[in-house]
């Protein structure tokens, strides 16, 4: 086990959520794609808090980086919600009102 | 645990991970997808377990399982659908994504293996969990002090965008209409 080993699947957890968050069309499946990403963020941040600097202040980003996720999930129920209730749809193409 | 072994099962744990992952986007049912989420988060907080971050592995699963029962419910809710019956491939870019992910993919994997990564600078807490504990409550209670309003924000602004009806619904635009405009009406004085 090795800190590059732990990059490598990390990078492989985000690009896979990337994919999803990019091409899905369903806003709670946007939402997964995100958490895989911040899920490789917390699995990147804690090989590099190992490996390198294994002191508290790393220990305590991480426990900010998982508050982020509660945050992100929090926020996406809601407007998937809101989205739900005005439009009667969860897609991500209905809700293109920033397009210019 | 010798030094190999938890090297393979550390490999097995992000191949079922990443395979989960996959499968979250590649599986035809959004109860499904859901299943391979919450187990791709399984297999990297154990990934987590593995770097002795015991407190952090832990809340991630507790966490992500009860994230993945309230995804679950949502599914039911919204999709309008028997979750676990109804085929599905609802994507669009989907070559483009494909792309940028392969390419995000590369850059980031090949960063990892071709950056000199330094040395590891100074030592771990005996008990780890305690010294985050300690850090927390101490010398990092700024973090903490900024996290808790951002997450009483959250809760309001959630609440705020899922509420069927504001204030603004029921009193008019100046918060001046007597009686409210309830659908049910009721309530002392109405």
């Amino acid at each position: 086990m090795t800190l590059q080993a732990v990059l490598v699947i990390a990078a492989a957890l985000f690009a896979v959520g990337l994919y999803g968050a990019i091409s899905q069309q369903v806003l709670v499946m946007v939402m997964m794609g995100l958490e895989l990403m911040v899920n490789a963020v917390i699995l990147a941040a804690a090989g590099l808090w190992w490996f390198l600097a294994p002191t508290p202040d790393g220990h305590v980003l991480l426990l900010v980086v998982v508050a982020a996720m509660t945050v992100e999930m929090a926020m996406g129920f809601a407007v998937a919600t809101v989205l739900h209730r005005s439009r009667g749809s969860d897609m991500t193409d209905m809700s293109t009102d920033l397009k210019r | 645990m010798t030094g190999g072994v938890e090297a393979v099962l550390f490999w097995g744990l992000g191949a079922v991970a990443v395979a989960a992952g996959i499968a979250v986007f590649r599986t035809d049912s959004m109860a499904r997808a859901t299943y391979a989420l919450a187990a791709s988060f399984v297999a990297v907080g154990a990934q987590v377990l593995f770097l002795h971050l015991d407190y952090v592995g832990v809340v991630v699963v507790l966490m992500m399982v009860m994230e993945m029962a309230v995804m679950a419910v949502y599914m039911v809710m919204f999709m309008g659908m028997n979750p676990a019956l109804m085929p599905m491939s609802m994507v669009h870019s989907r070559r483009t994504s494909l792309g940028i992910a392969l390419g995000a993919f590369l850059v980031l994997g090949g960063g990892a293996l071709l950056v000199p990564w330094p040395s590891r600078r100074g030592a771990p807490a005996l008990d780890l969990t305690a010294s985050l504990g300690e850090a927390v409550m101490g010398s990092k209670m700024l973090v903490m002090l900024v996290v808790s309003p951002v997450l009483f924000s959250t809760i309001v602004a959630a609440l705020v965008l899922a509420l069927p009806r504001g204030r603004y619904d029921r009193l008019g635009d100046d918060l001046r209409r007597r009686p409210a405009d309830d659908p049910q009406p009721g309530g002392a004085g109405r």
